[in-house]
């Protein structure tokens, strides 16, 4: 019998629907991975009776002859972000650290409604601030590659979803929700050798996930390859009256309508992405990207997005200061931690209880926000950036009007190791370089895996799109699925 | 722009975050050099530009004029607002005591 956990979510689905093995061997199986991982430190939380009850679920729908939906039977993970009913839920803080919702996010109550099961809360980036998973409160998550030079240093599963990147590579689950503020489901899926995308802003429910920025802020899928994130993102995606920034749209059916026969289609190649100081194997990939469009027929045409160096920066102030008004409620009195020293009035309490609460990268960003947000400083900072903003989404317009997708490498490089980073937030601020600029243009865009470097390492190539356009990404990312030919995965030493 | 101790500390004060003066003094650096970064936006001509106030064009929906239309939001769900409270007293959010 096949290892049921090498199988991504369409042949879960399609072997349990037809017979072939039951929901409840599948869940087993990826608990039994879960377990024997915890090297890795990708759960924060297991869940594997949660994991079970869906199977059992789906199995006696199977029986009974009734339909097992878009997710039937598929075992998932779930990044910490997502409140879920009586599983704390933390967003890898200590200031939320016991917190149990009374209450399931939209996504994730669509996922479960689907018929997925949930195998545990996925470690990520403290409040999803971070781009290697070394902010959260609950240990770094090991990224399962390793390079080829026998060293064995490791390596980071990118950031935020890092939890979310490494299980699914580890195949410690089949896919597992993200988020993406800055590139968290981009570069993650890249650093891991896996898929993901980013949907149009307000195409999921931004209700029940811990806010960061919240004008930036959007849930997706992560797995193993393109069909998989369009089953996954029908299942997260659709109306909800209760975020005021959701699509009143209908979901397409993006699995029915993939094809990677691009002929007909212009893709874009911004020249601003070509920049000094990329690795030579990512834009070899990039290359390589090209060359597999065109031979699926696109037409490949230059374009320009010339305030794509103001991206960093001008996300470096919007996401910080929807941040510190986001966090503002983290404050002793309504849930999680409360720290209040002995005599101390309601403000002290407060600053204590903020103090022992938040990791430095989320005082870090605080700090900016509040800045960039005080009397005086205001318009300098945030309305400029606010301006530059709308720069960039204009940037993006005028390409589309010459190309349907735009082609990009997803990050400037293969993962780095723990550690190599840490000490300088710019540095790793500027490993989002390539994954930002859609994100502040609310563009759907995917990452789709490209090959290995030198080092062994996987490298990822990013798709943009037109709002709306989940399609023409995802049906990019089919076709360079298709000609990468991507089989590798990281040898087990965990 | 840069700032001093004086600024950083008064920033955390505003953002309700206790720090020591050695945290003050390590965060100055830092905090210089994204600011340092970030000026570059000055670099950009923005004129005639407007801030970008909605990424997705999208309109602003009026829920139904119902009370509890939703069960969820619409609310006579004390116990469940209160059960992840630090201190839930009475029916109520307890905090130290606020008389000056």
């Amino acid at each position: 019998m096949t290892d049921l956990t090498e199988l991504g979510v369409a042949a879960i689905r399609d072997g349990v629907a037809a017979g072939d093995f039951t929901a409840v061997e599948v869940a087993e199986g990826f608990n039994a991975n879960v377990a024997a991982a915890a090297a890795l430190n990708t759960f924060i939380v297991t869940t594997p009776e949660k994991a079970l009850d869906a199977a059992r679920a789906t199995d006696a729908r199977r029986a009974a002859g009734q339909p097992l939906g878009k997710m039937g039977g598929v075992p998932i993970g779930m990044k910490d972000l997502f409140a879920t009913r009586g599983v704390q839920t933390t967003a890898a803080s200590h200031i939320l650290e016991g917190f149990t919702p009374e209450y399931e996010s939209t996504v994730s109550q669509k996922l479960w409604n689907a018929g997925a099961g949930m195998l545990g809360k996925l470690n990520l980036d403290q409040f999803a601030m971070g781009s290697s998973n070394e902010t959260s409160y609950f240990g770094n998550v090991i990224s399962p590659w390793r390079r080829n030079d026998g060293g064995n240093a490791p390596l980071a599963p990118g950031g935020s979803s890092g939890g979310s990147s490494a299980a699914v590579a580890a195949r410690l689950a089949p896919a597992a929700t993200g988020t993406d503020t800055g590139g968290s489901i981009r570069q993650p899926a890249a650093f891991t050798g896996i898929s993901g995308i980013k949907p149009t802003y307000g195409r999921c429910s931004r209700w029940g996930i811990v806010a960061f920025a919240s004008s930036l802020d959007q849930a997706g899928p992560m797995a193993r390859d393109v069909r998989d994130c369009a089953i996954m993102l029908e299942a997260m995606a659709g109306f909800d009256p209760k975020d005021a920034t959701s699509l009143d749209m209908p979901v397409p059916d993006w699995e029915a309508a993939l094809s990677g026969d691009l002929r007909g289609k212009k893709v874009g190649i911004p020249r601003e992405y070509r920049m000094d100081g990329t690795d030579a194997d990512v834009l070899a990939s990039w290359d390589a990207g090209i060359a597999w469009l065109k031979d699926a027929g696109a037409e490949v045409v230059d374009v320009s997005l010339p305030h794509t160096k103001y991206a960093l920066p001008a996300y470096y102030i919007i996401a910080p200061a929807e941040a510190s008004s986001n966090l503002a409620r983290y404050d002793g009195v309504r849930y999680g931690l409360r720290d209040l020293p002995d005599g101390a009035g309601l403000q002290d309490m407060y600053a204590a209880t903020r103090a022992a609460g938040f990791g430095a990268e989320v005082k870090r960003r605080i700090m900016i926000g509040t800045y960039v947000l005080s009397a005086g400083f205001y318009d300098a900072y945030y309305t400029q950036a606010q301006k530059v903003r709308t720069l960039i989404a204009q940037d993006f317009a005028n390409a589309f009007t010459l190309c349907d997708v735009i082609l990009a490498p997803t990050a400037p490089t293969a993962a780095f190791g723990l550690g190599d980073m840490v000490s300088d937030p710019l540095a790793m601020y500027l490993n989002d370089v390539f994954a930002v600029p859609a994100s502040l243009a609310g563009l759907p865009a995917m990452s789709v895996p490209a090959g290995l470097n030198k080092q062994g390492l996987p490298l990822g190539l990013q798709i943009i799109g037109k709002a709306f356009d989940e399609q023409g990404v995802l049906n990019a990312g089919l076709a360079i699925e298709a000609r990468a030919q991507f089989s590798a995965k990281p040898d087990k030493w965990w | 722009m840069s700032v001093d101790t004086a600024t950083v500390a008064k920033i955390a004060s505003l953002a309700r975050i206790k720090v020591s003066q050695a945290e003050v003094e390590a965060m100055v650096p830092e905090l210089n050099g994204i600011l340092a970064w970030v000026e570059q936006l000055g670099e950009v001509d923005v004129s005639g530009v407007e801030p970008m106030t909605a990424v997705i064009e999208n309109h602003l929906r009026l829920r139904d004029d119902v009370i509890g239309a939703d069960p969820l939001t619409g609310g006579g769900v004390r116990d469940a607002v209160l059960a992840n409270a630090p201190a839930a007293e009475h029916g109520f959010f307890g905090v130290p005591k606020v008389i000056e």
